[in-house]
């Protein structure tokens, strides 16, 4: 994976460039492209989520016997109805915000996403979820494909990823994407003070336009810093947000925190990216709904809960999708160590003040030689290719044709989320 | 001066962490060959860096939390020594290589920590035995077989205490076998993905069952417990899984595919067979000759399969043996060809340590580094998965970058005045300080635009007198952009 990740940015390098532009045209630019409208925010869960005790078909028996030490008890879900199957489903107790959140009809459960023979393998499987691509793991991803659909030149932060270093959904032969963790700490230092600290700002930015004709290399590290120099003033006006409620303090709620603040600022962004990790549970992961999995889900609904609330209170609701998901679910039957291993499908969620709410899909049935289940009766068989929510969110909300971007027509079928 | 000739420079950068004025005396005379010889060979020399722990002439190290520095219970302190290790050792190539199979073998602090606490945690990876009971910590184990021979590495990471925490192998046992460990081995240590299959997961799984750990008797899984407290690896036979395991690819020399049905006493031969057919497995020895390119040659071009083959050949030949293949990539004409100099991207540590050793380390405290690093994306014991760090152009990102030119700015800030000291002699012309400054912090070739935008700057205060307080500001702001810039990324 890693060899074949590195030639394709070594090919792609030659073509990377963010927005030239000054920065007072940015602004601009990004009021030209529309992208102070419609924005949607990546959750990726790193490791491979247990879906089954995320959205928890509690009514049924094999759920229990086969997680003897790790199950969620029926009297501690909280519950959010019947699926189109008739099975009664009910949220991780951990996960109050997001009951909240659709109970008011904005979180869309989609179950049983994934795709034929679903990868076990960590690295290759968040590979395919970022190319929209189960027989390609390499190359560019869905999201940086929809980036080289906007007109350019690209507004260099037309895209926000929080973590450090650029996940393979945002890659691109054709858009930067600026990674900026923490935008209080996103400033330019200097040994000196005054007039000679901004002569090297100057002269650091003059360095990076260097072309570097015959060393694409070179010039990848030189847009690079051009982007981050360019971007800076923009990105001092989100750090001085002040959010309307307070956010959990780990890095996953201040990620959003950073997110919201941008969004609330307009910078424009029309993607965000962030990740919460520790999903590998393949021991310890706790049982009566508390634990190391309770806390990955305290995390994860505390943080989302903070940061709809925050844009909502602000008006934005409307205008912000949030989808989330991650490379697998897990096995059904818990191991040895009171964990669970590398599984197949699992549950994506759409959520957002035009999202359509509810549970969309089946559950699976846990008992053994059930046609929800592959791998001999190991694993969950997806019904919902995760595609299709791609689609949906293309089409439906960042306007967009699919097709092209996804190489292929999943239209149909797509869970009508908007 | 920090330069010897550019086919030591390149050689110090790849096979090292670049070049002090020390360095300088130490390669001076020496043609190439030696150079790679006196590398390569590092055993002849003290590992007496440790002992220079504290010496004024060096850089500091702080106490982080405690008033005692505690590098082999404390990960912060652990951190400082490394970063101490590789900016002042007498054997450079020894910490590249434990830093090239810290990243290979990944295993991550917090982890531990959550595990089995802090102390802990930090001791399963940092342990440098002489002091407290235990075994040697993780790191350690990797500076012993830096250039040592794989296959007994790859066994030794087996029954590594900080993996069997890592990968859940202290948990893997006959009734529920643990995949993590059996599968990683095989996708990230050995073969690589295309070259084993599920079933192979499971079977070994099966193999390693029993490969757990057994605490001594002071062992409580806490913070603060006692220092001396240790675990260590068990072969655990009562849970061991004694039935026949089939693979995909031959186990034995004769070709047969399946680890015969053992009794328990005799189960932990199980997983050294496993270990030998992967260690020695051609796609391994390939595999591993690909990530010594992009290491030692070059992450510009792709791995040549002349180079591939003949290194791989070499390691399979030696028994598995890592110094030749090294000193037989260092000495290969795909790493001595002009072309490849400065095709690498520097990982952060090393061009943190680069940085350190080039420009200064007076009064400098190594604690300092921790969070540039981590804002870089390279914080040391911290690898972000078992898969380890996505090296080459991930490295960066307009964020990352920006941590780049800010851990520049800290450490030309802190060397302001040595800079402006050491550099008088040289402070006649802008010609003779920018030649200095040139020859002291050493980019890959400047072309035109950057050239002129620093002798810009240099005279952006007004016209060229060399004064102390112009070669204060000055002499840090060039340190600064050289550091910080595009070209000083590449090595």
């Amino acid at each position: 994976m890693g060899v074949s990740r590195r030639i394709f940015i070594r090919d792609g390098v030659a073509t990377v460039t963010l927005g030239l532009a000054a920065p007072s045209f940015l602004t601009a630019i990004a009021q030209a492209q529309g992208l102070p409208n419609r924005r949607l925010v990546v959750v990726y869960l790193g490791g491979g989520n247990d879906s089954l005790n995320t959205l928890i078909g509690y009514r049924d028996g094999a759920y229990y016997s086969r997680r003897p030490s790790i199950a969620v008890p029926a009297g501690q879900v909280l519950q959010v109805g019947t699926d189109a199957a008739g099975n009664t489903m009910g949220l991780h107790p951990r996960l109050a915000g997001l009951q909240s959140i659709f109970n008011e009809g904005r979180l869309a459960l989609v179950q049983r996403t994934g795709y034929p023979n679903s990868s076990r393998s960590h690295f290759e499987a968040s590979d395919i979820w970022g190319t929209a691509n189960p027989q390609m793991s390499t190359g560019s991803g869905w999201l940086g494909r929809y980036l080289d659909t906007l007109p350019r030149p690209l507004d260099a932060l037309a895209a926000w990823n929080t973590t450090g270093e650029t996940p393979r959904a945002l890659l691109s032969g054709q858009s930067g994407v600026p990674a900026i963790p923490n935008a209080t700490t996103y400033t330019f230092g200097s040994p000196n003070r005054g007039a000679a600290a901004q002569q090297e700002r100057n002269a650091a930015q003059t360095m990076a336009t260097n072309d570097a004709s015959g060393r694409p290399h070179l010039a990848y590290l030189n847009s690079t810093s051009r982007g981050a120099i360019e971007t800076l003033d923009r990105v001092a006006q989100a750090s001085t947000y002040t959010p309307t409620v307070v956010y959990p303090n780990n890095g996953f709620a201040q990620s959003l925190r950073t997110i919201a603040g941008a969004i609330v600022k307009g910078v424009g962004s029309r993607v965000y990216w962030t990740q919460t990790g520790g999903y590998d549970t393949h021991a310890g992961q706790g049982g009566g709904g508390a634990g190391a999995y309770g806390n990955l889900m305290g995390t994860l609904g505390d943080g989302l809960f903070a940061f709809y609330s925050d844009i909502r209170n602000q008006g934005l609701a409307p205008d912000t999708t949030i989808i989330v998901f991650s490379e697998f679910s897990r096995r059904i039957s818990e191991n040895g160590s009171a964990g669970t291993d590398h599984g197949a499908a699992g549950v994506m969620m759409v959520l957002g003040g035009s999202v359509r709410g509810g549970l969309y899909g089946t559950a699976p049935q846990l008992s053994p030689g059930h046609p929800t289940l592959e791998n001999n009766s190991g694993d969950v068989r997806y019904e919902t290719d995760f595609r299709s929510v791609y689609s949906r969110v293309l089409d439906q909300w960042l306007g967009v044709n699919s097709v092209p971007i996804l190489n292929g027509d999943f239209r149909a079928g797509a869970p009508a989320v908007f | 001066m920090a330069q010897v000739n550019p086919e030591i420079d390149h050689l110090l950068r790849r096979a090292g962490f670049g070049v002090s004025s020390d360095d300088v005396d130490i390669f001076r005379d020496m043609s190439p060959a030696k150079a790679v010889d006196y590398l390569v060979d590092y055993e002849g020399r003290p590992d007496d860096v440790d002992a220079r722990i504290g010496r004024p002439d060096h850089a500091l190290v702080n106490a982080s939390e405690k008033n005692l520095f505690s590098p082999d219970i404390d990960i912060d302190d652990a951190r400082q020594r490394w970063m101490f290790r590789m900016i002042h050792t007498r054997r450079p190539l020894q910490e590249k290589m434990t830093l090239f199979w810290h990243n290979h073998f990944a295993t991550g602090f917090s982890r531990l920590a959550a595990d089995s606490g802090t102390l802990q945690g930090a001791k399963m990876l940092a342990h440098k035995p002489g002091v407290l009971r235990g075994p040697q910590g993780q790191i350690e184990l990797f500076r012993q077989y830096a250039l040592g021979n794989f296959r007994n590495l790859l066994l030794e990471v087996s029954k590594d205490p900080a993996m069997l925490v890592w990968l859940d192998g202290q948990s893997n046992t006959k009734a529920k076998p643990q995949e993590n460990f059996g599968r990683e081995i095989m996708e990230l240590f050995t073969v690589g993905v295309g070259y084993y299959t599920e079933p192979d997961v499971y079977a070994a799984a099966r193999v390693f069952t029993g490969w757990n750990l057994r605490a001594s008797a002071e062992y409580t899984k806490d913070d603060y417990g006692d220092i001396n407290a240790y675990q260590e690896f068990m072969y655990n036979a009562d849970e061991h899984e004694t039935s026949a395991k089939t693979f995909s690819f031959p186990i034995y020399s004769n070709g047969s595919r399946t680890i015969p049905e053992r009794s328990v006493s005799a189960g932990v031969q199980d997983g050294i067979d496993l270990i030998n057919a992967l260690a020695t497995h051609p796609e391994t020895a390939r595999r591993l000759a690909r990530k010594f390119w992009n290491f030692f040659v070059s992450e510009i071009q792709p791995p040549d399969p002349g180079f591939v083959e003949s290194t791989a050949a070499v390691y399979l030949q030696s028994g598995t043996e890592i110094r030749p293949v090294v000193r037989h990539i260092l000495t290969s004409p795909w790493f001595t060809d002009p072309s490849v100099r400065y095709a690498r991207y520097a990982w952060p540590v090393e061009y943190v340590t680069r940085a350190i050793k080039e420009v200064g380390w007076q009064n400098f405290s190594l604690d300092k580094v921790r969070s540039p690093l981590a804002n870089m994306g390279q914080l040391l014991y911290e690898p972000p998965n078992v898969a380890g760090w996505h090296l080459g152009p991930n490295w960066f990102s307009t964020g990352t970058m920006l941590a780049r030119m800010n851990f520049s700015a800290t450490l030309a800030s802190s060397q302001k005045e040595f800079l402006a000291s050491s550099l008088q002699p040289e402070a006649g012309t802008t010609q003779t300080i920018m030649a200095a400054m040139l020859d002291r912090i050493t980019t890959a070739p400047l072309d035109q635009v950057p050239q002129q935008a620093l002798m810009s700057y240099l005279l952006a205060g007004g016209s060229w007198t060399g004064n102390t307080e112009q070669l204060n500001t000055r002499a840090s702001g060039i340190a600064r952009l050289l550091v910080g810039c595009s070209e000083y990324q590449l090595i």
